[in-house]
């Protein structure tokens, strides 16, 4: 029987096309759009002027903050502005751009090939490496890496869990860097673990990945501290809490963080990064991205610079389908939907999804028949559809007291609504008054 | 690249489920029994099985269309799943204006009067039954007996079985209703014995309303819904789980006073109550423990009614009683939260 996390969860068709394309290099673009803030927190503040010219790996940003991260050039040339630019879904922010001139790296990044093992840096040193590198959570959420890594005051790491489960439909990014680039992502692993100082790590890759499980189950055959954990495919197993609860048993108390667990999770593309930033000195200027759909001709899996303009990724697996009426930065259960085509590749876009017309606009929606499909796959155990009604008819008391903020947005229940009822819309929008509510109380002096 | 793209919030794909297929499938399950009741009462059940659906459809046609002045929903099908329920719930020889009254009595005040699909805390065919039940008792009630002799044993179900029932005011399908009357008349259950053919019940050569004959079929149907995961095992396994366990207990306690739990789950509605009737989404619990409490509660009060009852059967009361309690239920068994249990040592 193969571990799995316990409550609610689907199965979608997986339409892993893409995960026998190899890895291939992007071309340059000819302008890279970089903006200031690819994760959550506090943008990054720029260095650099209109007119500078910038090497790849130069800081162009630094770190807004403590929960924010420095931004890279991810190309070389010459900036020609620093203004603000739509993102993928349209809204302008803070963006430097850059005219590609050739392809000049800075003399300190080792662009070889050469594996490099051993590290003789302090677990302070490797987490100093990872801040500098501007590393964020490269499965989606782009939490920055350095924050996840600090533990706080009075908690204690026990176990390292990297996230390859990949359990998005379609998404292969991860698939292949693991089959790829096993030996990087172990280094970066073991590197994650000396900055937490965790004897523990287990690799939770879901079974529809057999190649990968296997590859990496070979790898780290003498590491007695690493795991290879299989598990059952079933959506949303990467999300955080029920990827701890596959691998450990262990469950994050509502509210709670992984860490009250004792558990740190991160994604095998941000090991992978670690590794590059540790022992390459590479920062995060390029990343893998999987783009893919049914109607793309080409479905591939890219390595990509940051800023290269999501059109050109598009044109280089095939072009534009006549058919295609979606574009989506990430998987299909929680990806966003792009309006702007031009907007950049980020340091969070792990796949770029492209669906027919026909299959991208909702169905519509029916009235509540109390199927209660909802409820059951529901992963976090809420109760989809009284939330969504709540939020509706605008009872934040009530939908606060069903524990709306549990909600992890996976979209389970919308997807399996079989009156296609918008549950999740509703339960966001609930839940984000909540959540300014509650910050209100905790901020509001006491009486 | 001047393409307009949709855009909206996540998730961007929908799975297989529609209320139209889960609906379909329903139909679809209840086609075995159906095509039983055909066999044993002839186009007699297909006449009023299309009266009903036609009635149904109808009136929920009418009702949105002119009385809500809104759009009609039609398209999800769950009128014509009431229309074939209602049905299934008579007795073929039912005249056809007490059909389209039924037909009227669940749409209109079963389920349109609460707000349509969805709203309704009582399911609507079995609203549409009780109401004829106890409107027209001797008509709810006069069963047509199918006279096949079963090859394996020579018990046939006699003819003036249905016509003491029918003639009586107490009502219930056949068997039931007489093997009751025996047993308060002081017979025993071996006196009753040699009437009751458990071939002919898992068949469907018996009498009763032409939908819940079947067992065998209605068990087929039951695995189809199943398979489609249209339902989940707990309701209708509790209804008769109960039903078996309490008239069991009956039974070993006094064996010649109760009726044997085997002839308890295979006669009457039991198996179309408990498949197909307690099941209903929209007055059924949301959490599976909450079903196992509903279909228990089921069970035992159909027991109860069946023995010490005014009415030899008690499914449709027993499944109505226990939709009353659903909200309770509901506000009671909440599903288990992720992260409440105290973490786990390894």
């Amino acid at each position: 029987m193969l571990k799995g996390f316990s409550k609610g969860g689907i199965h979608a068709p997986e339409y892993k096309i893409s995960e026998k394309a190899a890895i291939e290099p992007m071309p340059l673009p000819e302008i890279a759009v970089v903006p200031l803030c690819q994760h959550i927190g506090a943008p990054a503040v720029a260095v650099v002027k209109k007119g500078d010219t910038v090497q790849v790996g130069q800081v162009i940003a630094t770190a807004g903050g403590f929960v924010s991260a420095p931004v890279h050039a991810p190309v070389s040339g010459t900036v020609t502005a620093v203004d603000a630019l739509p993102d993928n879904g349209g809204v302008r922010r803070p963006t430097i751009t850059i005219r590609v001139e050739g392809d000049q790296w800075l003399e300190s990044i080792d662009r070889s090939e050469t594996l490099i093992s051993t590290c003789d840096l302090s677990p302070k040193e490797i987490l100093e490496k990872i801040t500098a590198a501007g590393l964020v959570g490269m499965g989606g959420a782009t939490f920055p890496t350095h924050v996840k890594l600090a533990v706080p005051p009075g908690k204690h790491a026990e176990m390292l869990i990297i996230n390859g489960v990949e359990c998005e439909p379609f998404l292969t990014a991860d698939h292949r860097l693991m089959l790829e680039r096993g030996e990087e992502v172990l280094i970066g692993v073991r590197l994650l673990a000396r900055v937490l100082g965790v004897s523990k790590v287990y690799i939770g890759i879901e079974n529809n990945k057999p190649d990968a499980i296997e590859h990496l189950s070979r790898l780290s055959a003498q590491d007695p501290q690493i795991t290879v954990v299989p598990l059952r495919v079933r959506y949303p197993q990467g999300g955080e809490k029920q990827l701890i609860e596959a691998v450990s048993g262990r469950q994050v108390p509502s509210g709670g963080l992984p860490i009250d667990v004792g558990a740190v999770v991160q994604n095998v593309g941000t090991a992978f990064a670690v590794y590059e930033a540790v022992q390459k000195n590479k920062p995060l200027i390029e990343r893998i991205v999987t783009v893919t759909g049914r109607c793309v001709e080409h479905p591939s899996n890219l390595r990509v610079r940051i800023g290269t303009p999501l059109s050109a990724l598009i044109e280089r697996c095939g072009g534009m389908p006549a058919d295609a009426g979606k574009v989506i930065s990430g998987g299909p259960m929680m990806g966003r939907a792009v309006s702007n085509l031009e907007a950049p590749v980020t340091k969070g876009t792990s796949g770029i999804l492209l669906i027919r017309e026909r299959g991208a606009v909702r169905k519509e929606a029916g009235s509540c028949i109390k199927c209660a499909k909802c409820v059951t796959v529901c992963p976090m155990g809420l109760e989809p559809y009284r939330l969504s009604t709540l939020s509706k008819l605008g009872r934040f008391e009530d939908a606060e007291a069903g524990y709306i903020t549990d909600c992890i947005e996976c979209g389970s229940c919308a997807y399996t609504c079989p009156a296609m009822l918008p549950l999740l819309d509703y339960i966001r929008l609930g839940k984000a008054e909540v959540m300014r509510r509650v910050r209100a109380r905790k901020s509001a002096p006491k009486a | 690249m001047d393409k307009k793209l949709i855009v909206s919030p996540s998730p961007h794909i929908h799975g297989a489920f529609s209320t139209q297929r889960l609906m379909g499938d329903v139909l679809i399950a209840l086609i075995p029994a159906f095509i039983v009741s055909v066999i044993v009462y002839g186009v007699s059940a297909l006449w009023v099985t299309a009266l009903s659906v036609v009635a149904c459809v109808g009136f929920e046609f009418l009702i949105q269309r002119y009385l809500l002045k809104g759009e009609p929903t039609l398209k999800n099908l769950s009128a014509v799943v009431t229309g074939v329920l209602l049905a299934f719930n008579l007795p073929s020889t039912l005249p056809w204006w007490m059909v389209i009254l039924g037909a009227l009595v669940a749409i209109g005040v079963g389920k349109m009067s609460f707000g349509g699909l969805g709203c309704n805390p009582f399911n609507p065919a079995l609203v549409g039954r009780v109401f004829l039940l106890i409107s027209f008792p001797v008509q709810m009630t006069g069963f047509v007996t199918p006279t096949h002799v079963d090859p394996l044993s020579d018990a046939v179900i006699p003819a003036e079985i249905s016509a003491e029932v029918a003639t009586d005011a107490v009502t219930g399908p056949t068997l039931l209703g007489f093997v009751k009357e025996a047993l308060a008349g002081g017979a025993t259950t071996v006196d009753v014995a040699d009437k009751i053919s458990y071939n002919d019940m898992l068949l469907g050569f018996k009498s009763g309303s032409f939908g819940e004959i079947g067992a065998l079929a209605l068990l087929l149907g039951f695995l189809y819904l199943l398979s489609r995961r249209v339902i989940t095992w707990h309701t209708p396994v509790s209804v008769l789980g109960s039903m078996f366990v309490f008239s069991g207990i009956l039974w070993l306690v006094q064996p010649l006073h109760f009726m044997n739990p085997f002839f308890q789950i295979l006669t009457g509605g039991a198996l179309l109550g408990a498949i197909f009737m307690a099941t209903d989404y929209v007055t059924s619990p949301m959490t599976t423990r909450g079903m196992v409490l509903y279909g228990v509660g089921i069970g035992v009060i159909t027991i109860l009614i069946r023995t010490w009852g005014a009415y030899p059967e008690g499914m449709s009361f027993a499944i109505l009683i226990m939709n009353a309690v659903v909200p309770l239920i509901n506000k009671g068994f909440r599903p288990k939260r992720f992260g409440v249990i105290p973490a786990k040592k390894e």
